[in-house]
């Protein structure tokens, strides 16, 4: 905190200032803002608050010492990718009190976060940006030492590689299984990405492998772009089961990697199990999780519904038409720390207005996107009418590769953005 | 124990002793604090969004750079985005959810220093 100094000497001068005002002073105390979680979702929104007040104490608790970005991790596990690439440090967050630990309890009455070391840090507003938990109940066997050995990788990171490694090892015509959730999850595409980038790896390295998804739902986000896509890159490779051909995953054997259905059973060489999912354990910890498992929140301000001065970010919210997506979590930062650096200094914040734009890679060089725009109606984050969309279903490679690029630098400068 | 975590636990007693009693009523605050103003110029609706693809020129990505641009530059191709006059990928479907008035508030907000600070962590 470089100006640390000032501060000190403002706040020793202020002491005279604040006899003459005193009626305000304890409702005026330096309002500190304290941010849960250091993702897209926390990471903007503690650099933001700084940038747009830097007389806030901006603390961001998070227990990892380095946060591994889930978008373009499917090419890892493709080998198009090192896992090194989808790293970055908390380095260069020096005007942020960084507190490496996890946040385990909110006293919301009393304004004040429990760490995991027994510590409370106080705060004037809090912001809970907790990504998503997998919910290890929802499938029958598939638990946390189930998923050591059929990785959901729905975390990046040693999952990632896990899955990745399993399908270096695996002799030339298996059968990987991926078994996608039913609305709402995080990264709609992604499923859909990862089976496509699964395929090319298959297609040039062992052709004569299958892939299955077994999947709860009857449509996909960008469905015609990945299904075109398949016919042409991928003839006969990917199998997509939808629930109302039986998708639906029930139950899983780990000890025979075996995913059973409503109307049989997948005997797999690799299975990449991606459960069901909620709103990270703080949330629930928190009391900002509805029975759905996800956080009700104002549009305008991002605060909870069900908690006062507590804001939701990212993944975990729900509440309208915004999927979960790294972009839409660095958006949704930087309209949340405007209303909350505007509550704090008691300012009316403004109607915010939103962008989503996600890419996703159906192979080298094929890119493909879809895009919104959002504002609040009606109490919700409603798309832009006549706005958004996806790429065209018909359109010259050019387009693809352009695409293709156009991800890859997105993810460089968001990148760069959130963490420095 | 890295020197990072260090100079964290340092701040974190720091902050500890550090009473907070800064009054924040806006015309004593520009005085007490600091010369320079403490509060960024609020953006308008819309123009944070922006630099998540639009980053810094010094990145030299295939995503033009908004650095340095002209406001009248911006409104008049994001009005071509709009038109579909000028061929996008994605730029066509954002822009149609923008009005000219909204278009023109992000544009003049991206020329100032706010703006630039906003991208350049």
């Amino acid at each position: 905190m470089p100006n640390r100094r000032a501060l000190i000497g403002g706040a020793a001068a202020s002491v005279a200032a604040a006899v003459l005002v005193a009626p305000h002073v304890r409702a005026q105390a330096r309002p500190g803002v304290v941010v849960v979680g250091g993702g897209f979702a926390g990471a903007s929104c503690a650099r933001a608050l700084k940038q747009l007040d830097r007389d806030l104490a901006v603390t961001l608790i998070e227990p990892e010492a380095a946060y591994v970005a889930c978008p373009f991790s499917n090419a890892v596990l493709a080998g198009l990718r090192d896992i090194e690439a989808q790293t970055f440090s908390y380095d260069q967050f020096d005007d942020i009190e960084f507190i490496r630990r996890r946040a385990v309890a909110v006293d919301a009455e009393r304004r004040r976060v429990r760490l995991d070391d027994g510590e409370d840090i106080d705060y004037t507003r809090l912001v809970l940006a907790p990504g998503i938990e997998l919910r290890f109940d929802a499938l029958p066997g598939y638990d946390e030492a189930a998923a050591e050995s059929m990785p959901h990788a729905w975390k990046a990171g040693s999952q990632t590689l896990m899955l990745r490694d399993q399908l270096a090892a695996m002799p030339d015509g298996g059968v990987v299984v991926l078994s996608a959730p039913a609305n709402p999850f995080r990264c709609p595409p992604g499923p859909y990405e990862r089976a496509s980038l699964i395929a090319h790896y298959l297609k040039t390295s062992k052709p004569r492998s299958k892939l299955i998804i077994l999947d709860a739902k009857d449509a996909f986000s960008k469905q015609r772009l990945f299904e075109a896509a398949w016919q042409e890159l991928y003839p006969g490779l990917i199998e997509w089961v939808p629930l109302s051909s039986g998708g639906r995953v029930t139950e899983i054997d780990p000890a025979t990697r075996t995913l059973v259905t409503e109307f049989g059973s997948h005997r797999a060489d690799v299975a990449n199990v991606i459960p069901p999912q909620r709103a990270g354990r703080i949330a629930q910890l928190a009391g900002v999780a509805d029975q759905t498992g996800w956080c009700p929140i104002d549009p305008v301000t991002f605060e909870s519904r069900l908690q006062p001065e507590i804001h939701v970010i990212g993944d975990a919210v729900i509440g309208g038409a915004m999927p979960k997506s790294a972009f839409t979590a660095n958006a949704q930062a930087k309209a949340c720390a405007a209303a909350v650096a505007a509550l704090v200094r008691e300012r009316q914040p403004a109607q915010p207005k939103l962008i989503n734009t996600c890419y996703s890679l159906v192979a080298p060089g094929y890119g493909i996107s879809i895009a919104g725009v959002y504002q609040p109606r009606d109490g919700l984050l409603a798309e832009v009418e006549g706005a958004g969309g996806t790429s065209p279903l018909e359109a010259p490679s050019s387009v693809r590769e352009l695409e293709a690029a156009y991800a890859e630098d997105w993810f460089r400068t968001i990148t760069r953005e959130v963490f420095g | 124990m890295t020197s990072h975590d260090m100079r964290h636990t340092k701040n974190r007693r720091g902050r500890r002793s550090l009473t907070p009693v800064l009054p924040v009523l806006p015309v004593l605050l520009a005085g007490l604090v600091s010369s320079a103003t403490a509060w960024a110029d609020a953006a308008p609706p819309g123009a944070t969004a922006c630099t998540g693809c639009h980053g810094p020129a010094a990145l030299g990505s295939v995503i033009p750079s908004l650095d340095g641009r002209a406001a009248d530059d911006i409104v008049a191709q994001m009005q071509a985005f709009r038109s579909g006059e000028r061929e996008a990928t994605v730029m066509g479907r954002i822009a149609r959810g923008y009005t000219e008035e909204e278009t023109r508030a992000i544009a003049e907000w991206l020329g100032k220093p706010e703006a630039t600070r906003h991208a350049k962590p």
